[in-house]
C-alpha cells in the first residue's frame, strides 16, 4: 500500500541526512591577527645577538597565543625592533580556544612555530608528544640572566624548552578606595581581619554584598575559583605543603587542601557574603570573570579577588589608583610576618627547528623585548618575567605594584598551581570540580573527584 | 584527509600554495582538486570502456565503485578501526589493552550523568519535534496563509545550531528579580510576579531547557516533510473515508497516519541520529557544565581537554554503536517500502 511520494521523500531525505551529517564534522577557524600597528616610532635595538643566526630576511615565524584583541595590538607592536633588525616577519594568531586547539594542531602536524603557553602543565603535555624543540643556548643564556627564578617553569625533566614571557600577580583584592573611605573601612592586614571586615561589610550594607566573584570563562570556566584555592592554600598550609600538593606528593584530598577549600567556602559559599550585584552563590558559576568585579563601581559589591591583569577590564575613564575609583590591596596572609605571592605567566614553546624561530625565541627572552613591551604597552598587563627591567617603565600603576611584589625579597613567590599540574587536572577536572563545588557539591566529594582524576603513571 | 593527500603531492609545487594561505593559493588548491577529480573520473571511464562483454560488465561495476570504496576505506573505515583500537588501550589510548575505558564509562558518576542526559535527549527530541511538526502540518494543511505559516516554523532551520544557541542563551539570561531583565523568559516570570530563575544552572531542568532549543530547530524540518507527505495522500482515499463517515481524530488515526508512516519513520530516525550527535548546543550554551554534558560533548572534552583520548575514543565508539540500530531500522523500513 505504498504511496509513491512518501517513498521518494524518504529516499531523498535519507540521502540528505547522510550528506548533512557528514558535513557536520567539518570546520576550521583561523584568524590572521595581522593588525601589526606600525605607528610607534620603532626603537632601535642592538641587532648583533641575532646576526649569528644567519641571514633571515624574508623568513616568517608564526606565533599562536591566547591573547586576542584589543590586547594583541601592543604585543604585535613589541616585535617591531626584531622585525626591523632581521627582516623576519612575525605572523600573529590569537585565539580564545588556543589551549584546547594547540594539542589538536600539534598532533595534526599543523603546529605553529611558536606558541605562548599559559600553563607550564600544558608544556609538559606537549613535550610528551615529542614535537617541542628545546630552546637554543642563546635563549637559555638570556633566561639565566633575566629570569633565573622562572627558568624551572620552562623546564621539563631537566631539559630547558620554553622561556617565560609575560607575568602577572594573582594575590590581589580589587576594591574602591573611595567607598572604603566613605564607610571608614581599613585595608585588612591579616586573613582574620579580612574575614572580620567581610562580616562587618555584610552587616553594614544589607543592600550590597562584601564580595563579588565570577568564574565563567568559556572553555576555561572554573579557573578563577582554582586561583582562590591556591591563594588560600599558600596562606593556610604554607609554601612547602603547597609545592607538595602541586607535585602530587600529597593527595589532592589531603586534609591541608580540605582546610584551604573550607576557608574559601567561608567566603564564596556564604550567601551573606556573595555574590554582590549578581545574586546568590550559584551565580558565581555563570558570571563571566570579566564582568565579575564590575559591581564594585556601583557599590553593590565591595571586594573582588582577581589577578593584576584585571586592570584591563575596568571601563575607560576609571581612575585606577591608590586614591582613585579602583585600586587593589594584597590578599592578606595569616599574619604580617609572611608574605606569600601567587602569580602566573606564559612560556614560549617552539615547534620548528629553524634559525629564524630560534632568533625570535632569543629576542622574546631578552631585556630589549621586555623594555619594548613596557614601552608599547596599551591598557596594562605588560609585566614580564624579566627582572632586569626598570619597573618605572611600566606606566600602569598596577603593573608597577606587581613588579615590586615580584621582586620583593621578603615575599615568597609561588606559580599558579593549577597551571603546573598535569593538563588533565589543572586545565580540566580542577576547573570542573570547582564549578560543581560552586553549584552545590560538597568539599569532600569535590576533592575526591579531582584526586581520582589525577593521571596515574 | 585532503591535507595528507597533498603532503605527498609532487614537491615541485611550492608549499605555501598547498597550505592555501593566500587567496591565490586557495584558488590553486581548488583548481588542483577539480582537475584531480576530473582526471580520476576520466581514468575510470577510460578503463571501463576497455572492458567488454558479460564479465566486462561486472568489471565495469567494480571499477565504478572502486574510487568510492577506496575513499570510504581510507576516510571512514581506517579511522573507525583506529578509534576502536584506541578505545581499548587505556585512558591515554596507547597503553595496554583493557576494557578500562568502557567500565569507566558505566561506573564514573559524571559519565553516568552524561549517559542519562543523552538518553533524555534521544527520547525527547525526536518525539517532541515530530509530534509538534505533525500537529502543525495537519493544522495548517490547506488553511489560508499556509505558506507563511510554514515559513514561520521552518525559519529556525535556517539558523545554525550555534546561532540558535546564542539566541536562546539570551532568552534564558538570568538577572536578580529586582534588576532590569535581559532574558525574555525571566522577564515573563517577573511580569507574572515570580522569582527569576537560573534556567541553565539547575540540573536536570537545564537539560530540558537545552532540549527545547533542539526541538525548536527540528520541528520545522519535521513539519515540512510531513506536510509534503500529507499532501501526497491521494484525494480518492480521503474522499472514500469521508463518504464512510470518518472525520476528525479517526481520519488522522486510520487514514492520515498510516498513509504517511514511511515519512514519519524517516523524520524520527533522522532527528534521532542528529540528536545523538548533538554537540553545538551543549557546548555553546553551557559548555557541558552543570551536569548538561552529552556523549558527543564529553567525547570532545576527554579527547582534547582532559588529555584522555582513549576515553574519548570509547565514547565515540559508544555513539557509533548507538547510531547503528537507528540507521539499520531506517534502511529496513526503506527496503520494505520499496
Amino acid at each position: 500500500m505504498a504511496h509513491k511520494s512518501p517513498r521518494r521523500t524518504a529516499k531523498v531525505l535519507a540521502t540528505l541526512a547522510v550528506v548533512s551529517l557528514g558535513l557536520a564534522a567539518c570546520g576550521s577557524s583561523s584568524d590572521d591577527g595581522d593588525s601589526g600597528s606600525g605607528d610607534s616610532a620603532a626603537t632601535k635595538i642592538d641587532c648583533a645577538p641575532y646576526e649569528k643566526f644567519g641571514d633571515l630576511k624574508g623568513k616568517e615565524v608564526s606565533v599562536y597565543t591566547t591573547i586576542v584583541a584589543p590586547e594583541d595590538g601592543p604585543h604585535i607592536a613589541s616585535y617591531k625592533p626584531f622585525e626591523d633588525c632581521t627582516g623576519v616577519k612575525i605572523k600573529y594568531e590569537g585565539s580564545r580556544e588556543m589551549e584546547a586547539q594547540i594539542s589538536v594542531r600539534v598532533k595534526g602536524g599543523n603546529a605553529p612555530d611558536i606558541a605562548y603557553l599559559p600553563q607550564p602543565g600544558l608544556l609538559k603535555t606537549l613535550v610528551a608528544t615529542g614535537k617541542v624543540i628545546p630552546a637554543p643556548p642563546e635563549t637559555e643564556a638570556n633566561v639565566d640572566a633575566n629570569m633565573p627564578d622562572w627558568k624551572t617553569y620552562g623546564t621539563v625533566d631537566g631539559k630547558f624548552y620554553a622561556a617565560p614571557l609575560g607575568a602577572n600577580v594573582k594575590s590581589f583584592v580589587w576594591y574602591s578606595p573611595t567607598a572604603f573611605k566613605d564607610k571608614g573601612y581599613e585595608i585588612p592586614k591579616t586573613w582574620d581581619e579580612l574575614l572580620a571586615l567581610t562580616d562587618k561589610i555584610a552587616t553594614d550594607n544589607p543592600e550590597a554584598k562584601p564580595w563579588c566573584a565570577g568564574i565563567e570563562s568559556g572553555d576555561a570556566t572554573g579557573w578563577p575559583a582554582t586561583d582562590w584555592v591556591e591563594d588560600v592554600m599558600l596562606r593556610t598550609a604554607g609554601a612547602e605543603t603547597y609545592d607538595k600538593w602541586v607535585n602530587h606528593e600529597i593527595p589532592f584530598n589531603d586534609p591541608a587542601v580540605a582546610t584551604a577549600l573550607a576557608e574559601v567556602g567561608k567566603i564564596l559559599k556564604n550567601p551573606k557574603y556573595v555574590n554582590g550585584g549578581y545574586g546568590d552563590v550559584k551565580t558565581i558559576a555563570s558570571t563571566s570573570f570579566q564582568d565579575a568585579g564590575q559591581p564594585i563601581l556601583d557599590g553593590t559589591c565591595f571586594m573582588h579577588r582577581q589577578a593584576s591583569f584585571y586592570a584591563a577590564n575596568w571601563p575607560e575613564g576609571t581612575n585606577v589608583a591608590e586614591d582613585g575609583d579602583i585600586w587593589a590591596f594584597y590578599l592578606p596572609a595569616k599574619d604580617e610576618t609572611t608574605k606569600p605571592v601567587l602569580g602566573a605567566g606564559e612560556v614560549t614553546a617552539a615547534f620548528r627547528d629553524a634559525p629564524e624561530v630560534k632568533a625570535f625565541q632569543t629576542y622574546l627572552a631578552s631585556t630589549e623585548w621586555a623594555v619594548e613591551r613596557a614601552k608599547t604597552c596599551g591598557t596594562g598587563g605588560c609585566l614580564t618575567a624579566n627582572v632586569n627591567v626598570d619597573p618605572t617603565l611600566l606606566k600602569n600603576p598596577i603593573d608597577n605594584l606587581s613588579a615590586t611584589m615580584l621582586t620583593d625579597k621578603n615575599a615568597t613567590f609561588r606559580f599558579d598551581g593549577s597551571d603546573l599540574m598535569p593538563g588533565a587536572v589543572g586545565a580540566g577536572t580542577f576547573w570542573k570540580g570547582m564549578v560543581n563545588w560552586i553549584t552545590g557539591e560538597n568539599d569532600k566529594a569535590t576533592l575526591d573527584y579531582i584526586e581520582n582524576s589525577w593521571p596515574k603513571s | 584527509m585532503v591535507a595528507s593527500l597533498l603532503s605527498v603531492a609532487p614537491s615541485g609545487i611550492p608549499e605555501p600554495f598547498l597550505r592555501a594561505e593566500s587567496t591565490a593559493g586557495k584558488f590553486f588548491l581548488m583548481f588542483f582538486a577539480v582537475a584531480f577529480f576530473a582526471a580520476v573520473f576520466g581514468l575510470v571511464l577510460f578503463l571501463a570502456s576497455l572492458l567488454k562483454g558479460k564479465r566486462g560488465e561486472q568489471g565495469q561495476g567494480m571499477l565504478f565503485a572502486a574510487p568510492a570504496v577506496l575513499l570510504l576505506a581510507v576516510g571512514l573505515l581506517y579511522p573507525a578501526v583506529l578509534t576502536i583500537i584506541q578505545s581499548l588501550r587505556g585512558k591515554s589510548g596507547d597503553g595496554a589493552f583493557s576494557f578500562e575505558n568502557y567500565s569507566a564509562m558505566f561506573s564514573q558518576p559524571e559519565l553516568l550523568t552524561v549517559l542519562r542526559n543523552t538518553a533524555l535527549w534521544v527520547i525527547l527530541v525526536p518525539f517532541l519535534a515530530t509530534a509538534i511538526g505533525l500537529l502543525y502540518a495537519i493544522l495548517i494543511d490547506r488553511a489560508r496563509g499556509e505558506a507563511f505559516a510554514k515559513a514561520l516554523i521552518f525559519l529556525p532551520m535556517a539558523i545554525s545550531m550555534v546561532g540558535a544557541s546564542i539566541i536562546w542563551k539570551f532568552v534564558y539570561q538570568y538577572k536578580q528579580t529586582e534588576r532590569p531583565q535581559i532574558g525574555l523568559l525571566n522577564q515573563l516570570f517577573k511580569l507574572v510576579g515570580l522569582e527569576t530563575q537560573q534556567f541553565l544552572l539547575e540540573a536536570p531542568l537545564n537539560t530540558l531547557m537545552l532540549i527545547i532549543v533542539m526541538v525548536w530547530i527540528q520541528a520545522g524540518f519535521a513539519m515540512t516533510v510531513l506536510s509534503a507527505a500529507i499532501k501526497a495522500i491521494p484525494d480518492d482515499i480521503i474522499e472514500a473515508a469521508r463518504l464512510d463517515g470518518v472525520s476528525g481524530f479517526r481520519m488522522f488515526r486510520y487514514i492520515t497516519l498510516p498513509s504517511i508512516r514511511a515519512a514519519v519513520v524517516v523524520v524520527l530516525t533522522t532527528i534521532g541520529i542528529g540528536t545523538l550527535k548533538v554537540f553545538d548546543i551543549v557546548r555553546t550554551m553551557t559548555g557541558g557544565q552543570f551536569d548538561t554534558s552529552v556523549v558527543a560533548n564529553e567525547f570532545y572534552n576527554q579527547s582534547f581537554r582532559y588529555n584522555a583520548p582513549g576515553l574519548g575514543a570509547a565514547l565515540a565508539v559508544l555513539l557509533f554503536v548507538l547510531v547503528i540500530p537507528i540507521v539499520a531500522y531506517n534502511i529496513v523500513q526503506m527496503r520494505k517500502e520499496a
